[in-house]
């Protein structure tokens, strides 16, 4: 091993929750090196916090599944509506496209 | 025009089957499927048919319902001006929809340029973990216990209203971002190029909107006392070692 390996494998094996929560995160986007894979691994395998933390993030990622642009009415709450002149405003707009 | 970006396979996975399922099938219809025919454009109604729930939709993102207004009209407009290129292969709303994404993503474009720099990573890493971890490095709160059902989550009308409220809370940063990526399924690559950020920006950012978000609901829904109840479930063994996904 080089003494740059030795560093890294140290870093690694040193990784605290405050290192970890971003790979976890990262993980969801693409998949990790397997250095940083394998030391979030070893993390979670002792740490609670972070087990529950991507446990979270996954039901998080399902639940706003719900909101993405396949889902033709979504379960919002937001009772907006397009304001009445703007409504207006763009069925006119419409129209003299029309003419 | 296809309608679903590219990278959304693997975000497809992530929703249940069933729910993914009623969700092709509401896609589907009411183009091809029972006729073969692709049914006439209606402009004269979309305003009607489709003007809130688009309104709502950049709304959502935007924050801001001036310029939300305005992407809605000229989404209408453009799809006036190009109707003859829908080639029904996706419903109306589907192809509305997909017109006030790319506005909504020329906007962010717009508007990217104009702002100051971003803060530079390290600050922002600083900041972020100063939040939510102490100088050891550990949680400063850790994720609480969320309970044994998930399902439950999604009937709850309650839920959705502190969900778009905790989305609401993102600053205007984050915001768009991640919205691109996690809700509207965009590969991280396509956000890049839209937002005009380097990918390790991108994951700076989705960590931290992550964080705060999940901050969030846990501070409002689960600890709101919304919890059901986990009495008789055996924490203990839900917790240990291997029992996770």
């Amino acid at each position: 091993m080089t003494p740059r390996d030795v560093r890294l494998f140290y870093r690694l094996m040193n990784m605290h929750c405050v290192d970890v929560a971003p790979l976890v995160s990262q993980g969801l986007d693409h998949e990790l090196p397997r250095a940083e894979r394998i030391a979030v691994a070893l993390h979670l395998g002792i740490c609670r916090s972070c087990r529950r933390y991507r446990r979270q993030l996954l039901l998080l990622r399902s639940v706003l599944a719900h909101l993405g642009p396949e889902v033709e009415t979504p379960p919002v709450c937001l009772n907006s509506t397009l304001p009445p002149e703007a409504r207006e405003q763009i069925k006119r707009a419409l129209q003299s496209q029309n003419s | 025009m296809s309608g679903i970006p590219g990278g959304h396979d693997e975000y497809r996975m992530r929703i249940p089957a069933d729910r993914y399922q009623a969700l092709l099938s509401r896609m589907n219809e009411p183009t091809t499927r029972a006729t073969g025919v692709t049914p006439p454009l209606d402009p004269d109604g979309w305003v009607d048919r489709h003007g809130d729930v688009l309104y709502r939709y950049a709304l959502l993102r935007l924050r801001d319902p001036e310029t939300s207004a305005e992407l809605v009209q000229e989404t209408f407009l453009e799809a006036y001006r190009t109707r003859d290129a829908f080639a029904g292969r996706s419903t109306e709303r589907t192809w509305l929809t997909a017109i006030l994404r790319h506005r909504i993503i020329d906007h962010l474009r717009r508007e990217q340029r104009h702002r100051s720099v971003p803060l530079p990573d390290d600050e922002s890493r600083a900041a972020i973990s100063s939040t939510f971890f102490d100088s050891h490095g550990r949680w400063k709160k850790p994720p609480a216990d969320w309970g044994g059902r998930p399902e439950a989550l999604l009937e709850a009308r309650e839920f959705w209203a502190i969900v778009e409220s905790c989305l609401g809370r993102l600053p205007n940063t984050l915001s768009t971002t991640f919205w691109l990526r996690e809700i509207d399924g965009l590969s991280g690559e396509e956000v890049c190029v839209a937002a005009g950020i380097s990918q390790a920006n991108l994951w700076a950012r989705l960590h931290r909107a992550r964080l705060l978000l999940r901050h969030c609901l846990e501070k409002h829904w689960f600890e709101g006392g919304h919890e059901e109840s986990t009495t008789g479930h055996d924490r203990k063994t839900q917790d240990a070692p291997g029992n996770d996904a």
